[in-house]
């Protein structure tokens, strides 16, 4: 890391200290059994909130640990090296939630803040993932109440939700481009009339990491569930995406970082032809370009964190930081794995794992297309093509 | 009561050490340097002493490079109350002897007016063992070496001490230089609220000139080498063949 100030270090050295003591020993567990054991994911939970790493994303008048975006992007591309399944229950409450009035922050923020809660963000549909507009679930005006319909799906969290955040059409607006859905955020609790969640298909990225598949039928909201304003669903979502994706970018540094560690003491170790084979050019080379990459992708990183703190990160920011830092970390384990021969396949090494957990990140919180497509049409747009 | 904490910076104890091509020690340019693993120790029992409410104020010294000012801010983040560094030379290849460091804390000492010093047995990097007693010596104080358990009450502090064969408990009357061994806790790390905390708490720098204290080196080390690798070994089909291979090499 490039990063020297002596605080940022003394975060860093926390954030290792944790991950050694309280999430590397789980990880090959947790990976082979496909879920992660309630004491494990309590325990993480309860050790987080000690040494104030729970919601340390939240500003501290919420009671978060107050993190400004360059400290946050230490802490996730630490937590990068290891897997969802454990260190998603180090909750990161969705900035989203910011959007509380009084009374939704009493239920929804500050439970979650302390951890008595745990939230979900549901945009995806079965028919609707990168075409988001395409989306079914709609909210219907009845009295001063909402009759939400329709389904989510690959809805992810570490364990069932208290609640989930849900984008639903509340109905249309004329634009110069034609219509277009208005998109509402509601705050569905978990165990009311007609919401029913289940476990969805297991993943093969981040095994133990859940996803959900929420189905709405005639569900009944007051009018005090609505998150934000009627109609600004997206607005509020695309907030949120925007540092998701950067934050992406970040724990995929941190997991290229610890592959390439791996691969670098193999090729020093391994030898065939009477060498080491790093020093064949083969090998070295790959070598070499990894460690540029990565390079190039935490520039990219802490170029987007300059700008958000300054206000002027723009969507196309977060999608180059998007597409380059988790084509990166593909290109890394997946030469990785090369560099290892069949070891790299073997399940008693975690290469293979990390290989496998690398692969979704050029596909959730939009794929790689997509993000090229909101690059594009940055360019195009003011052309007027 | 005011405790003293010495805390020295060391390569990290997770990174492999690699001697200089000239041999004249290791390499200590870019890599990880950490707060010594004893130190940490050291620190932890003297915060727990306070969160006891048997001290009042818990000080960290830390004697050598400009950098060592990194290992007080960790030192005031997991918990002391204010830092001291002593910068002693301006190179970090430069290891201040032990009689040199107890010199200077002696010095510290006398300005500063703790009754408990609490220091790791040895640094991870020299391995000298020698500071704490050498120190204890020069303020003519009680000393108590290895510590495995601390108790502290009125002007007694009560130690179990790891010998060899056994645990020995001996009370020793304060002012005291403990030295700490690695069973005595676990340490902390520092909490994000502490970290923010530490932002405001003061660390004073100083040179060893101030305290009347002059920097001799009277050792010098003559060469450094990297241990013998091992042999590779060897992977036995079953019991009769190892007990043939133990044979031959016995025997042999
Ligand atoms: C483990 C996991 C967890 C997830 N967690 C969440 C969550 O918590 N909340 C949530 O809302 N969503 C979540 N998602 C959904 C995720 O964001 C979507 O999977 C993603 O946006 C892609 O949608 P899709 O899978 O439907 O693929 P599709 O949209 O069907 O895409 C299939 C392929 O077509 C390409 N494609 C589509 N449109 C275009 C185009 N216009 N131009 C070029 N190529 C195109 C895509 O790039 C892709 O290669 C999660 C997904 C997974 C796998």
């Amino acid at each position: 890391m490039y990063d020297t100030s002596s605080d940022s270090k003394i975060l860093l050295d926390t954030v290792q200290k944790f991950m050694a003591d309280e999430i590397y020993p789980h990880e090959d567990r947790v990976d082979k059994l496909g879920y992660v054991p309630d004491e494990i994911g309590k325990q993480i939970e309860e050790k987080s909130k000690e040494v104030g790493l729970f919601a340390a994303n939240l500003p501290e008048k919420y009671g978060g640990g107050g993190l400004d975006y360059s400290s946050m992007m230490i802490v996730e591309r630490e937590y990068g090296k290891t897997s969802h399944a454990l260190h998603s229950w180090i909750a990161r409450p969705t900035e989203i939630l910011l959007a509380c009035n009084e009374k939704q922050m009493e239920e929804y923020l500050y439970p979650c803040v302390k951890g008595d809660k745990r939230e979900l963000f549901a945009l995806t549909e079965p028919d609707a993932g990168s075409d988001i507009m395409s989306m079914k679930s709609n909210a219907k005006k009845e009295g001063d109440d909402w009759i939400l319909n329709g389904s989510k799906h690959f809805i992810s969290g570490p364990c069932m939700p208290d609640f989930a955040i849900v984008f639903a059409a509340t109905g249309e607006d004329e634009t110069p481009r034609g219509k277009r859905k208005r998109i509402t955020a509601f705050l569905v609790d978990v165990g009311i009339p007609g919401f029913d969640i289940q476990e969805g298909t297991k993943c093969i990225s981040y095994r133990g990491y859940k996803n959900y598949q929420l189905s709405f039928n005639d569900v009944r909201l007051s009018a005090d569930k609505i998150l934000g304003t009627e109609g600004n669903g997206l607005s509020l979502s695309g907030k949120w995406l925007g540092m998701g994706r950067i934050w992406v970018g970040a724990t995929c540094c941190g997991k290229a970082e610890r592959i390439l560690d791996l691969a670098l003491d193999w090729a020093a170790q391994r030898k065939q032809f009477g060498k080491p084979i790093g020093t064949f050019q083969a090998t070295g080379f790959k070598l070499a370009d990894m460690k540029m990459n990565l390079r190039a992708a935490d520039l990219l990183v802490k170029d987007a964190v300059d700008r958000a703190l300054t206000g002027q990160m723009m969507d196309e920011d977060a999608a180059i930081v998007k597409i380059f830092c988790s084509e990166m970390l593909n290109k890394v384990a997946d030469d990785t794995v090369q560099i290892f021969g069949g070891m790299g396949l073997m399940e008693e090494m975690p290469i293979e794992r990390l290989w496998r957990d690398s692969r979704l990140e050029r596909i959730w919180d939009g794929t790689s297309e997509i993000q090229r497509h909101i690059v594009t049409r940055s360019m195009l747009r003011p052309l007027g093509a | 009561m005011k405790i003293l904490v010495p805390v020295k910076r060391v390569l990290d104890y997770n990174v492999k050490a690699r001697v200089k091509a000239d041999g004249s020690g290791i390499d200590l340019a870019n890599v990880k340097m950490s707060m010594n693993p004893f130190d940490e120790i050291a620190l932890e029992e003297a915060i727990r002493i306070k969160e006891k409410g048997n001290a009042e104020e818990i000080i960290a010294v830390s004697i050598g490079v400009q950098q060592n000012q990194e290992t007080l801010r960790t030192a005031l983040a997991m918990g002391a109350d204010r830092a001291i560094l002593v910068v002693a030379t301006d190179d970090v290849h430069n290891d201040i002897e032990p009689l040199t460091v107890a010199n200077i804390l002696a010095a510290i000492t006398l300005k500063e007016g703790p009754s408990l010093i609490l220091c790791g047995k040895q640094a991870i990097d020299n391995d000298f063992n020698a500071t704490a007693q050498m120190l204890s010596a020069k303020l003519k104080w009680s000393q108590a070496t290895f510590a495995s358990e601390i108790d502290v009450k009125d002007d007694i502090i009560r130690v179990t001490r790891e010998v060899d064969g056994g645990l020995q408990t001996i009370d020793a009357k304060i002012p005291a230089v403990v030295s700490v061994d690695l069973r005595l806790n676990e340490p902390r790390y520092a909490s994000l609220p502490n970290i923010m905390k530490a932002k405001r708490k003061p660390l004073e720098e100083i040179n060893p000139a101030d305290l009347g204290v002059e920097i001799t080196q009277r050792l010098k080390v003559i060469e450094t080498k990297e241990p013998d690798s091992r042999e590779a070994g060897l992977i036995l089909e079953n019991i009769d063949q190892l007990v043939e291979k133990i044979q031959e090499n016995v025997g042999g």
